[in-house]
């Protein structure tokens, strides 16, 4: 068995993410949610972690930086892109200093779709990530998107949550 | 000075080695865990912190460079070193003297990376060593006075309990204890519980299995560190064993919860604390201490 599943490490970038993301991934953290109890961390040092969680699409600015965090990060590692910023660019996709979804500038193995994400949301989304840590320890990893369980998701979010999914699901298709 | 290795002394040497990190880990979980529980949460398991090493194990090995590894395994062996000496009843003075090369070592490691948050927590460390080593050389010298020696085993064995003529000195200890085991509000070298301070400060540039040996340095350090607290009870008899035991459970539950209770405070305010509470308080006690030895009152 991995241990890397038991104690995953968690680095947390805000790309340029409206600060939903951010504000629900730090809730985790909170008594109510509480991840600790799966052993996970917040860090703030990428050569500590484990688990890269990403909020906010990337633009021209923040390339390097998230090129440089996900660099450091000692393997195995895992990429959770959070929001539907992070999976696909979302509302601002189009957008002219937008490049997309963090999976334009590094691998993502897992996306957690919403706006905001829920906590719940991205709690599944770290234990689906822990998934892949666990295949790429054990070297059996195919480069396949894993998805957050669509009727987690579901909750997620007031009305909007039908085109959250649709995104997401086009990724999986290509 | 001669010096006999006996039986007992290779038996308790192998036991700290063997069970001194199994403690120590054990410390460690239920610490998290008393800490999760009074901030409202659930916690992580007893055995978090052997599951954080064992994936530290498995990781990447990431090294700056050759010499930072090597001074991490120097802080290793030193700690080890140091708990041995300890536990097999030999001279306190050495035992500290061992301590301190054990931190120095790890300041070392910090030292030999160019990152910026490695080096402030190198420069705050040492400036906590400044603050505490003082203190912690008067603990010996208060300990001598009243057994009238410097071996452990003699100190363990017989003579009054020094809780009482020492309880200036004992406050000190308590004080240098919180720095030591690196508690809120001194863990301004490498924070542990938010992990924000300085990035990670002294362990910023140290990942994978180096990090594992730190941890597990900690763990005998720990132990070796509440194992001291017993020598301020322990005079030969059960009863005050007990009661020494009882007092390291006390003192460590006192350490988790002054660790929850205070926000971290910056290096000036450590370091002026710690010289004036523990110089204020191990100073006064070894000279009332003197003067009661004086006129043979002790």
């Amino acid at each position: 068995m991995a241990y890397v599943t038991k104690s995953p490490w968690v680095i947390h970038y805000d790309g340029s993410s409206c600060n939903g993301c951010d504000i629900e991934v730090l809730a985790c953290l909170t008594p109510m949610y509480d991840v600790e109890r799966f052993g996970i961390i917040n860090t703030g040092n990428p050569k500590h972690a484990d688990v890269f969680l990403v909020t906010g699409s990337v633009n021209e600015q923040n390339i390097p930086v998230i090129k440089q965090i996900y660099e450091q990060m000692p393997e195995p590692k895992v990429v959770v892109a959070v929001g539907i910023c992070a999976t696909s660019g979302g509302v601002f996709k189009d957008c002219y200093n937008t490049m997309g979804g963090i999976d334009t500038v590094i691998p993502v193995d897992v996306y957690v779709p919403g706006c905001a994400a829920r906590p719940e949301a991205i709690i599944d989304g770290v234990v689906k990530g822990l998934g892949v840590l666990g295949e790429k320890k054990a070297g059996n990893y195919k480069a396949a998107v894993v998805q957050a369980d669509e009727e987690e998701v579901e909750v997620q979010s007031f009305g909007e949550t039908t085109d959250d999914t649709a995104v997401a699901t086009d990724k999986e298709e290509v | 000075m001669e010096f006999n290795i006996t039986p007992v002394m290779i038996v308790s040497a192998l036991a700290y080695l063997v069970l001194g990190p199994v403690v120590g880990c054990l410390i460690a979980g239920i610490d998290r865990k008393i800490t999760a529980r009074m901030q409202g949460r659930f916690g992580p398991p007893i055995l978090q912190p052997f599951y954080d090493v064992r994936k530290l194990l498995e990781k990447e090995p990431v090294t700056v460079n050759n010499g930072q590894d090597f001074f991490v395994m120097a802080m290793l062996i030193f700690m080890i070193i140091t708990g041995c000496l300890f536990f097999i009843g030999e001279n306190l003075l050495l035992v500290i003297f061992t301590l301190t090369t054990a931190a120095i070592f790890l300041v070392l490691a910090a030292y030999s990376s160019n990152s910026p948050y490695s080096q402030l927590g190198a420069e705050r460390e040492l400036l906590q060593m400044m603050a505490y080593e003082p203190a912690v050389l008067l603990i010996a010298v208060g300990l001598y006075m009243v057994k009238g020696s410097f071996n452990v085993s003699d100190i363990i064995s017989g003579g009054p309990i020094a809780v009482l003529p020492l309880l200036g000195i004992f406050i000190s200890y308590i004080f240098v204890l919180t720095m030591k085991l690196r508690k809120s509000p001194f863990d301004l070298s490498m924070s542990h519980h938010p992990h924000q301070e300085l990035v990670k400060g002294v362990t910023t540039e140290i990942s994978g299995r180096s990090l594992a040996a730190i941890e597990v340095s900690h763990w005998y350090e720990n132990v070796f560190l509440l194992g001291f607290i017993f020598l301020f009870f322990a005079n030969g008899s059960i009863l005050w064993g007990v009661i020494g035991i009882v007092a390291i459970l006390l003192l460590y539950f006192l350490e988790i919860l002054i660790d929850n209770g205070y926000a971290r405070v910056k290096w000036q305010l450590a370091f002026k604390w710690c010289w004036k509470i523990t110089l204020i308080c191990s100073g006064v006690n070894v000279i009332v201490l003197y003067f009661l030895k004086m006129y043979n009152l002790v």
